[in-house]
This record gives structure tokens, sequence and C-alpha cells, in this order.
């Protein structure tokens, strides 16, 4: 093998180890290059110790084709960074030097990302005390001086019902002129704890990675083991799961507009909406008993079926679901005191998100068509999804707009898959998995893309998993968005991204 | 304004009867699982061997369950070992971390506080929430409780923005390491008397996380707990539930 292209894969596939060359740094970073030059960006990047020493791999996503390209690498003690000129690969490169106790020299941004202690015992990069758990929040935070410039620091503990993190704004009046996201606080070590597995309790782990997201996790966790165990999902439990994904969005999408409505006072459209999300949930309950979906998707299939009259309840309470979610957010939408809070507020430039590698709604409301929906493998998606959602401004507006169209859509979908579910089983066993080979899953979550990779040892255990939340690509989002606004504008731009914690400090 | 009216009025009046008339929930919910009886020995060894999170244990009386622990799965080993089955029961709140564990149908749900702390909290109870971890499923539909639907405030809870203006801590999540300073620190900056509840199996017990090394098994061992929820995450009726309860309201 010469190595001169990177090795393709098509979503939800798996190839032999073997099968992928190990390419020098600079070949590898070469052709990591020209790739993003040609339009694809990297949807996962991770290490793993292995005999030929800490080796590298890059995952990449064409959005035109939904191909994937893999490559890897060897790294020594240090590396140099690729983030100066991939910007997408700064947080990555961080999550390795943390792990891994290996330094991409030149990194313009090397920070912790969830402090921790590293994984092999490696000297640590920020020299924290070996033997100690880090302290969270123990870094050095950008800081601006000057005549009447301040320092804004507010959490971990917030002030509503969510989850901790930390937020360093540097101010001069009302004006932010930077802020800092500090994350980490929810570490779990659900990565480091997959190791040697799947374990009884992994799939509970998966569920509650990103707990708003347990379809969307678990979706991805599941076709990773049914592709490196060679299953096929019946079209049934295909349907079944695309049901409960568009159902998550569903609830999600329209809590978050009801949330923006709040933020700006607009008081008819929460209230509205805050009772809504719930009733979205009730239909997940519906199907699996939990209101977020716990129990529906398994590997090989799903773990509850859907008989006629369950359809028929689904579909009538759909239908009257339907005009009231419409109602419900149009009038925030045709109200102008409510667009002139959300217009021009919080903006991001296509080319920062495209630099970035933000996904989903943020990515989309920049005019961005990432939505892994086009590509997903079961063909129900192909025959049902028309086009991702796409809107221009990249501000406030259009990320509560993105998903305001994305409601109808799903509704339209979701009324599809109850119409159109086809006979058949829901659920077939997962057996051996593969071994020495690596697996790429991915799926549309409401956030964005959740990608999942695992590599398997020669017993077919896991030895290395990992997982992209989409909050991970888009919290620099967020804080790039905030550049230029007034601070009181926070609340409102932090809630339309409304990314998740947990799903980032995994 | 014309369109705000017109909608309000197809909307309708949505506040919930909770908890005058009792909640419709899904068939497929899954409430407080019921233990069942004539298993052999060897069988019952296989069922607490099935939990993966240890729920499960040999009692004088046959299997016992700590609902601490039990995250009601769906797929729950023990359930298809016929060890045990999921009843539509919502109601779970205990005061005691002992009054989550059975073997009977004895189940001692949470009783009132006592008179003094009735005096203070019984009318108008606030709450700081501290997610520690949590996956913000527990998060969400504690979140849920202010909607109009449960709307909170009718009974006097609230929950408030600092822990200064608080009454207690309602805390979720497993405790990661890197929260648990903070979480200590919040507590001690509510005043005396204060009240802590645990709610969901993460913050009871470390839930699905309960062993992993960046993780407190939960609240447990760190603060004195006054009222725990269980579940995975909680119903939100579970939730409201417990706290009526607590004020003696039910």
């Amino acid at each position: 093998m010469s190595g001169a292209q990177p090795v393709c894969l098509p979503v939800g596939g798996c190839l032999p180890l073997a099968e992928l060359p190990r390419l020098d740094y600079e070949r590898f970073s070469r052709l990591l290059r020209e790739a993003v030059q040609g339009g694809a960006r990297v949807v996962s990047y991770f290490a793993r110790p292995e005999t030929d020493g800490l080796t590298l791999y890059a995952v990449l996503l064409a959005d035109g084709d939904g191909r994937i390209a893999l490559l890897r690498t060897t790294l020594g003690e240090s590396f140099s960074s690729l983030s100066p000129e991939l910007p997408q690969l700064q947080l990555f490169e961080r999550e390795i030097a943390e792990q891994y106790g290996v330094r991409p020299e030149g990194h313009p941004w090397l920070k912790p990302v969830r402090f921790h202690a590293g994984w092999t015992g490696a000297p640590d990069v920020w020299q924290r005390e070996a033997g100690r758990h880090p302290l969270v929040g123990d870094m050095a935070y950008y800081r601006v001086a000057g005549d009447e410039i301040h320092e804004v620091a507010v959490g971990p503990v917030h002030a509503g019902v969510i989850e901790p993190g930390h937020f360093r704004f540097q101010c001069h009046g009302e004006e932010v002129l930077h802020l800092e996201i500090s994350l980490g606080y929810q570490h779990r070590a659900i990565e480091k704890i997959l190791r040697g597995g799947p374990h009884p309790a992994t799939v509970y782990q998966m569920e509650t990675a990103a707990g708003d997201t347990t379809i969307g996790h678990t979706w991805a966790y599941a076709q990773l083991l049914e592709s490196l165990a060679g299953v096929q999902v019946p079209q049934r439990a295909q349907v079944i799961r695309a049901i409960g994904l568009e159902l998550e969005r569903l609830a999600n999408h329209v809590g978050d507009v009801g949330a923006l409505a709040g933020d700006v006072g607009f008081l008819p459209t929460s209230s509205f909406c805050g009772r809504l999300r719930g009733d979205y949930l009730n239909l997940s309950a519906e199907i699996c008993g939990s209101r977020f979906g716990r129990g529906l998707v398994r590997p090989g299939g799903v773990s509850f079926d859907l008989e006629d009259a369950r359809i028929a309840t689904l579909q009538q309470r759909l239908k009257v679901l339907e005009p009231e979610t419409c109602g419900a957010i149009d009038l925030c939408f045709d109200s102008p005191s409510v667009l002139a809070r959300f217009e021009g507020i919080g903006t991001v430039s296509a080319q920062d998100a495209t630099a970035l590698g933000l996904v989903g709604v943020a990515a989309r409301a920049c005019g961005l068509a990432r939505d892994l929906r086009q590509h997903l493998v079961p063909a129900v998606w192909t025959a049902a999804f028309a086009q991702p959602v796409l809107e221009e401004d990249g501000d406030v507006y259009a990320r509560g707009n993105v998903r305001r169209r994305e409601i109808v859509a799903s509704l339209a979908l979701l009324g599809y898959f109850l119409d159109q579910l086809p006979a058949g089983d829901t659920r077939v066993p997962v057996r051996e998995l593969a071994a020495d080979s690596l697996a790429v899953s991915c799926c549309e979550g409401w956030r964005g893309e959740v990608v999942h990779a695992a590599i398997t040892d020669r017993d077919g255990r896991i030895d290395r998993y990992k997982i992209v939340d989409p909050s991970f690509h888009n919290w620099s989002g967020l804080a790039l968005a905030l550049r230029g606004q007034q601070i009181s504008d926070f609340p409102l731009c932090n809630k339309s991204f409304n990314l998740s914690y947990c799903g980032f400090d995994l | 304004m014309l369109s705000i009216v017109r909608e309000r009025l197809r909307q309708g009046h949505r506040t919930g009867k909770f908890p005058k008339v009792e909640p419709t929930l899904s068939d497929r919910f899954r409430g407080r699982p019921q233990l069942h009886s004539g298993l052999s020995p060897q069988q019952r060894e296989q069922a607490v061997a099935a939990c993966p999170f240890g729920a499960l244990s040999q009692g004088e009386q046959g299997l016992r369950i700590d609902l601490g622990r039990c995250l009601f799965c769906a797929d729950c080993p023990a359930a298809e070992q016929g060890a045990l089955s999921f009843s539509g029961n919502y109601r779970l709140a205990t005061r005691r971390a002992e009054d989550l564990c059975y073997s009977d149908e004895v189940y001692r749900l949470a009783d009132a506080l006592n008179e003094r702390m009735l005096k203070l909290f019984g009318r108008s109870l606030k709450l700081r929430q501290v997610s520690a971890a949590g996956c913000n499923a527990c998060e969400a539909d504690l979140n849920v409780l202010n909607t109009l639907f449960f709307d909170l405030a009718r009974f006097g809870i609230q929950f408030v923005a600092s822990p200064r203006h608080a009454d207690g801590l309602m805390i979720t999540g497993p405790v990661s390491e890197n929260m648990r300073s903070a979480l200590l620190e919040t507590y001690a900056a509510v005043p005396e008397p204060k009240l802590v509840i645990a709610s969901g199996a993460c913050a009871i017990a470390g839930g699905p996380f309960r062993g992993s090394e960046e993780v407190c098994n939960g609240v447990g061992d760190l603060l004195p707990v006054d009222l725990y929820i269980p579940g995975c995450p909680p119903h939100p009726i579970t939730a409201l539930d417990g706290l009526l309860r607590l004020l003696g309201r039910r």
C-alpha cells in the first residue's frame, strides 16, 4: 500500500486495522490538509498507544458524498501542531495532549480540556503534580488589559437548572471583547471505562453520555457494534429508531424555541413550548416508557415494537400537536419585538464556522449543508429526507429559524415513518466483534452530528472508544459569537446554541 | 396582540390536576419493581449477578432490591429471568437510604419534615439546583416542573438562582471529582437549617457511572440527604410526589 490517498469507508463502516497504512507524520499532515482543502472536515481525531508507538487516527468526512476517509500516523513525545492551519483541530490536539502527555508544538492555545490525570502515566504537558487529581479550571486564562477593562467570571454553578461550566468574559463596559469557556466539571471518564468492553453497563453509559441525546448516542453506539459484528439491522427497527430520533429532535427544538422566546421576555411562546416539549417527551415514553428514549435503541435493533394501536395513538396525538406547535412558534417569529432581539445578535460568519468545524444547527444557520441525515445508512432516510434546512445569517435568528423549519420537517418525517413502518423483526443478535478493526459510526442528533469510533483488540474487545458530541465542535462557536456583543446578550446567545456540557466532558 | 389572544385560546388551560387527580402515564412506564417470590436459590443468585449496577442482593426473605441503584432498565436482565417486574407505581421517594431497599411489598415512602422544619418550609421552599455531572436528563425533567402543566410554584416550591436565597439543595449527577468542591461550597453557602435532596440514580449512588474513578458515587458520603428520589431520570411526577410528601402535602 502506497498510502498516497486516505482509505475510504462508507458511513457506519468497519475496516481491519491492517488495511490502514501507517504514514509518516509529514505525509499524514499533507493528506489531511489536502482533504480539508478539498472540502472534507475532521469529524474525529484520536490517539491510541500501540506497539509501534502512540498512534494518531484522523477521521474525515466529505459532506457532499458522505464518504469517510481515514488516516493514521505514529506520534513521538511531541509533534508539530496542525491547529494554526486547521483551527478545527485545536481541541482534538489539546485532548490528546491531556490524555497521553504528548505536546503539540506550536499549538496556539494549549490548555487542558477536561482536567483529569493522564491516561498513561507519561509526564503531564502542563507540569501538574503527578499522582494528584488536577484542579479543575486551573489554567492560564486569556486576559485583556487596559483602562476600564473588567473581567466577569461565571460558574461552574449557574443560576438556572443546568449543567456546570466556567465562563470568563473580558469586557469593556457592556461589550464583550473575549469569552473563554473552560469545561471539564462533568467529566465521568466514559471513554476510559469502556476499555475492554462492551461491559454490561456500557449501553446505559452511552444513553447518559449526553442524556438529552440518548437516541443519538445510543444509535451511534449500536451502529458501531453492528458494523463490527457484521450485522444488518431489520428495516422495521431502523424506522423505529428514526422515529425515536425525530421525536428527540422535536422535543429539544421545541423546548429551545420556547427558551429563546423566554430569554427575550416573550412569554406566550415560552409557556406554550414548555408544555409542548413535555408532550413530545411523552410520545417517546409512549414508545419505550422513558421520556428520554432510554431503553429504545439496542445493538441489533430496538427493544420495543410499535403495534398498530400504538401507531394510531401516536398519529392522533401528533395531529393535535402539530398545529399547536406551529401556532406557538409562529407567534414569536411574527413578533417584530422578538425579531429585533434575535436579528444580528451572536453572529458567526460562514468562514469562521468552516474554520472551526461547527456542526449541526449552528453550522446550518451559517449556510453550511452539514446534516448527516443526508448520508445515514438506512434507506428510510434517503426516501424521506429532503434537504438540510439552511439559513445564511449565522445569528440567533438564523439558529432559531433553523429549528423552527426543522420542527416542520421532522413532523413530516415522523408522519411518513409512522405511515410506512415496514413489517418484520425488530432485533437481531449481535455476537462477536471483529478483532483488530476500526469502525466509525455517525448519527445526526438534534444538536448535530454524533460520531463514535472504536478500535478492537485481537480478542474483539473494545480497546479504544472515541465519542465526539456535536458540542465538542460548537462550544468554540459560542465563544466566537460573543465577540463584540453585550454581555447581557450572553443568555440569549447561549440558548441559541444550547450545547451539552457532559457531551463535551464525557 | 389579537393573534396572541387567539393562540392563547387555542392552547387552552393546561395546568395539571395533580395531586388531586392521579396522572395518566404510558402503559410502558417502568415504576416501582415488584419482586417475584418462589425463585430457587440458584435463580436468585443468577438475578443478583445479572444486574450491572448491583441493585439486587440476597435478603433473608428472598431477593432484595435497592431503588437507589436501580435504573429501571427497559431490558432489565433480572426481569427477563423472571425475578421481578415493573409496576406503573410512580411513588418512589424516601427519606432514608435504607428505605430504598425492600424485599417484600412494604416500601416506606417519604414522611413529612418535622414540625419545626414544616413551619419554616411547609408553605415556601426555595431550592438551589446543583448538577454535579448530571447528564441533563434529571436536570431537564426538574426544569419541566416549572412549566405550566406541573406549575411547581402553586405549591410554594421554587428553584432560585443563588444558594444564599435557598432553603436547600436539589442535587443531580454522580458528583464528579471535578464538581465535588463546587458542590460542597454551594452547600456551605446555604443558610441553616437546610435540606439536601438527591434526585436520580446518579445522585443517590452513582447511577450508570458507579465505580468510575472520576465520580464520588453520589451525594451520600459527602452530605446528609433528606430526600431520595429514585429513577434514571425520575419522572417529574415522581419528583413532585416526593417534594409534596416532604412538605406533608400527600
